[in-house]
């Protein structure tokens, strides 16, 4: 008994539901929580003003929380295989403590961690509550191997033990009388530090970066606003009463004071919380029914991606990644940076991405179409720099989250059909027809009346005098031909999949490998039965036996080996 | 097998045995080889006097990497990496690192191969990225391919279409070598390439009595009557693959002709250049022939048009059989299409629109019989409609990729119920397709 303890956040930034925190105090003399801002983290490459804002936010709240129970944070700049074996000495720490990470990189970082704290004679408690499961769990009932379908999952899922509840919140009383050490100087060495610190990582600030950004933020971080939200989002569904998925209209393009999705990537809101609120609503209004697995569509998105990630170092890249197909995409430096900064000429795609910039969050649907217009929609351009631009600007992308999703919009994995293709004109001009959100992230196009805003290029001259506004002055022309670029690009689509397949036949639909959902997946390969043919049309035994493969279909080879049926 | 021939290279080098090492079936010869004598020297000779025959089956199953290392054990492997018989097919990849993340072919192996085996060279393609010098590169080596007698010929973009921004002439005089040489084409694919009518009549000179299937979508230089005369020559044509502006009465007619074989399968592409394109149309009885001629030819179309240009389309019966919409079709058009297209196997639309398409999927289920295979994209079904059209179509629904957001739920089915009444009627377990919302 007694002790010292350190609680280590990285993600769950929350003292609700914390197990791992909680654990630790059993019976320690002293408690200090860090966090540890590492900006080598191998996992992301560039972190966005928005995403910096929103951890600090975090971070100042889960101050303040703790100078309420008699406790501070610590924040400590470093890498924590440096960091940690100092701690350890200095204060004298026999248990260290922190929520389980099921990031490949998050497991290689916790092993060197938990090595290092055998070393040091000290014991090291972990605890699952980032996911709802123990992913672990659900990958062994899947025979090993992660699910690559989402309807396999919920069918895992429905057969796995109830969600554990979530631990007690953290309270004075739960801190007994375990203590934290706070010096005079506790601001200076481990305050939380701001954006405007002069001293700030401004290194890490991209170039472009403006003070004003800093104002009003949109989205603010912390525990606190992810529980008020919490209550909104359950009042406003109570109030419909209806759990259905809600239509899209031109509102829900906007930030909703009631979005959990950032919360949820931080922890600053357990997703097990929410789980059980949602579950004990539905049943209040529905008089006792059985939840769908629909009504955690969104917790389930992140657990599943979660679950595809968890073993795979490789998840977000192409080359090397056992479950992603090898596509031909186009290196475009150029075309990527008109994308990222909203100036592709399709006010569309614009207005999205401006959003994003600017607050940091996008309608799931709005990640549809601009996903689809850089990758197999429009330009052709790999799906991981698209990933990369969401994890500098998104708030709630974190690495697992991200990548899976970027695999699917562009139909690199995941068994997704192709063919529905997402236009930059029609399908905002179908969700917002007034143009109001464009507007709103465009101002340059105000002057532009509803018929136009979506395709101005078509707009009379006369009209674009009037809007102040002439396309290739004011605002770019579009830079794709849409209906040239789809053509071509389904065509490349099929080619891929039909020899990833060794489809023979003329339909669309049958050219992705199929996943028989009754017990299991196929592998990506399905039909494959290795080295793709060069045509349909050959002649003579020579053709099967003779086949030189290149090395494109040597990718093709490993990765059809690698990942093996279930049985 | 690499591991075989690590262990080949092992033996040679006279290191110690490593008899666990895992063998498959045509290696037991092997293994006996080994058992008989533990004498490198020995060895060496037995291994170097495997039977070509035997080297040339077991090569095959190789890929080209483990091929070519497989080549440099001894002089006799080397021989046998050299045989014709394992340079009938070739597909070239040129790929610049400036402009795609995939490796490309290398020189000197294209340079090898140019050397010694063009004339082993029956079943070649190549694959080029968006690059320009990549498609040069293509050229280059098909100018060189004067001694082939090519059955097989492939030109494909993995990209943007690279051949395109070609200066023409440099790209036809290229084709031309291959046309004028082989004489025996079986099989050309040219989409997306700058060929014209003068080369369609070298292909057709050297080659008619040979060419089987023609695909070449997006030629923006060649004109009807340049597809014409292909049809009017090459009698053997099974497979093509045009756009709609070269399609014309007189061509199904040829294609239809009594010197004709059976016609397999048409594939059309109806691309608009420009909003508000007028499009001529094909008289019913042009594909009445083509039906009684070949009764069993599937007819492919992919629609790239805005909503207004498809006024000339779908206002008789028309034999298609996979109808493809790229872009949003109007409620109105798919009415007619559920009216007039009989013989429709797979209907796959993108989008359509904020109407639901209740009446006409219906429709489509009464009166395509032969319906297998649906897709829907951004449109709206009510969930009752869906049912319906299901439980008619039945079993032979072997393909049914409806997005989730498609599915409306109403009175009598929500959408956690949809997936079970349809899963019913299908005789297997269904889901709608579904899109990441976090």
């Amino acid at each position: 008994m007694g002790g010292n303890a350190v609680h280590w956040f990285r993600k769950g930034l929350r003292l609700h539901d914390n197990p791992a925190l909680r654990d630790a105090l059993r019976g320690a003399d002293t408690l200090r929580c860090v966090y540890i801002l590492d900006p080598w983290f191998a996992g992301s490459s560039s972190v966005g003003v928005s995403r910096w804002r929103f951890l600090l936010q975090c971070l100042e709240d889960l101050d303040a929380s703790l100078r309420k129970i008699n406790s501070r944070l610590f924040v400590i700049r470093g890498q924590p295989t440096d960091v940690f074996p100092r701690l350890f000495k200095e204060w004298k720490v026999t248990r260290l403590s922190y929520e389980y990470d099921s990031e490949p990189f998050g497991k290689e970082r916790d092993a060197a961690i938990r090595k290092l704290a055998n070393e040091a004679g000290v014991e090291v408690m972990v605890r699952i509550s980032h996911t709802l499961y123990d992913l672990d769990k659900i990958i062994e009932l899947n025979g090993g191997q992660s699910p690559l379908t989402y309807k396999r999952f919920q069918s895992l899922i429905s057969r796995m033990d109830a969600v554990e509840m979530p631990a007690e919140t953290i309270t004075a009383d739960v801190m007994g009388r375990c203590t934290t050490p706070i010096s005079d100087d506790h601001d200076d060495k481990f305050g939380v530090p701001s954006l405007e610190e002069p001293g700030f990582e401004s290194h890490l600030l991209p170039l472009w970066f403006e003070v004003d950004t800093l104002t009003t933020a949109v989205w603010p971080g912390g525990e606190t606003e992810a529980l008020t939200r919490l209550e909104r989002h359950l009042e406003r569904k109570a109030w419909v009463a209806n759990f259905e998925r809600p239509r899209m209209n031109a509102n829900s393009l906007l930030a909703s004071p009631t979005g959990l999705s950032p919360y949820l990537r931080f922890g600053c809101l357990s997703c097990r919380l929410f789980y059980f609120k949602l579950t004990d609503l539905y049943r209040k209004v529905k008089k006792n029914c059985v939840p769908p697995l629909s009504l955690y569509g969104q917790l389930l998105w992140r657990e599943f991606f979660y679950t595809a990630a968890t073993n795979n170092p490789r998840f977000d890249k192409m080359e090397g990644n056992p479950i992603c197909v090898q596509m031909p995409w186009d290196r475009n430096p150029e075309a990527l940076a008109k994308w990222a900064e909203g100036r592709t000429g399709f006010p569309w795609i614009d207005a999205i991405m401006t959003q994003l910039r600017q607050e940091g969050w996008i309608h799931h649907l709005a990640r549809h179409a601009v996903a689809c217009f850089l990758t197999r929609g429009d330009l052709w351009i790999s799906w991981e720099e698209g990933m990369k631009v969401f994890e500098e600007l998104l708030l709630d992308a974190d690495w697992s989250v991200n990548a899976g999703s970027w695999m699917w919009l562009s139909c690199s994995s995941f068994f997704q059909q192709f063919f529905h293709c997402y236009c930059p004109v029609g399908f905002g001009r179908r969700t917002d027809p007034n143009g109001d959100y464009i507007r709103r992230y465009l101002p340059i196009l105000r002057g532009f009346p509803s018929k136009y805003i979506y395709d101005p290029w078509n707009a009379p001259e006369s009209v674009q005098k009037v809007a102040k506004c002439i396309i290739g002055v004011h605002y770019p022309k579009p830079m794709v031909n849409h209906a040239e670029a789809s053509r071509i690009n389904i065509e490349r689509m099929k080619q891929i999949y039909q020899q990833l397949s060794c489809y023979r036949g003329l339909g669309l639909l049958a050219t992705v490998p199929s996943n028989s959902s009754n017990n299991g997946e196929s592998s990506m390969s399905g039909a494959a039965a290795g080295p793709s043919s060069v045509d349909s049309a050959q002649e003579g035994s020579a053709a099967a036996a003779g086949r030189a493969v290149t090395l494109l279909h040597l990718h093709l080879t490993t990765f059809c080996g690698k990942y093996l049926p279930n049985s | 097998m690499t591991a075989l021939v690590y262990r080949m290279k092992r033996v040679l080098s006279g290191n110690a045995d490593d008899s666990n090492s895992s063998s498959d079936g045509p290696m037991d010869s092997f293994k006996r080889l080994r058992q008989q004598s533990e004498d490198p020297a020995d060895a060496e000779s037995k291994w170097a006097c495997l039977p070509q025959e035997i080297l040339l089956h077991i090569f095959q199953y190789l890929p080209l990497l483990d091929r070519a290392f497989a080549s440099q054990v001894s002089r006799g492997w080397n021989h046998a990496f050299h045989m014709p018989e394992l340079w009938r097919c070739f597909e070239f990849e040129l790929n610049q690192p400036a402009s795609s993340y995939l490796k490309a072919t290398h020189p000197d192996l294209i340079k090898q191969i140019i050397k010694r085996h063009s004339n082993h060279l029956q079943f070649v393609s190549f694959k080029v990225d968006s690059s320009t010098e990549s498609a040069e590169a293509a050229c280059d080596i098909l100018s060189q391919l004067v001694n082939c007698s090519l059955k097989t010929l492939g030109l494909i973009s993995t990209a943007r279409p690279s051949f395109m921004e070609l200066p023409k002439s440099h790209f036809i005089s290229a084709l031309t070598v291959v046309f004028v040489n082989s004489k025996s084409l079986s099989s050309l694919k040219i989409d997306d390439t700058p060929v014209d009518d003068p080369s369609l009549k070298v292909l057709v000179a050297n080659n008619s009595d040979t060419l089987k299937l023609l695909k070449m979508s997006s030629c923006p230089h060649v004109s009807p009557a340049g597809i014409l005369c292909v049809a009017d020559q090459c009698h053997g044509l099974r497979e093509l693959a045009l756009n709609y502006h070269l399609l014309s009465d007189e061509l199904l007619l040829a294609l239809s002709s009594e010197k004709h074989v059976h016609l397999e399968h048409l594939r059309i592409d109806v691309v608009s250049e420009n909003p508000g394109q007028q499009f001529h149309t094909i008289k019913k009885s042009s594909w009445d022939a083509m039906v009684r001629h070949s009764p069993k030819f599937n007819l492919v179309m992919y629609f790239f048009l805005y909503e207004d240009e498809f006024g000339p389309f779908f206002r008789e019966e028309i034999p298609v059989t996979h109808l493809y919409f790229g872009r949003s079709v109007s409620k109105e058009v798919l009415g007619r299409v559920g009216m007039n297209c009989p013989r429709l196997v797979e209907l796959v639309v993108c989008a359509n629109g904020l109407r639901p398409l209740d009446e006409e999927l219906i429709r489509i289920a009464e009166r395509c019989q032969h319906l297998t295979a649906i897709g829907l994209g951004e449109c709206e079904v009510s969930c009752s409609a869906f049912v319906e059209f299901v439980k008619m179509c039945g079993r032979r629904l072997s393909q049914l990729s409806i997005m989730e957001e498609v599915l409306i739920p109403d009175q009598k089915f929500g959408l956690d119920e949809i997936h079970w009444e349809v899963s019913k009627h299908l005789g297997r377990v269904w889901f709608p397709d579904m899109m990441p919302t976090w």
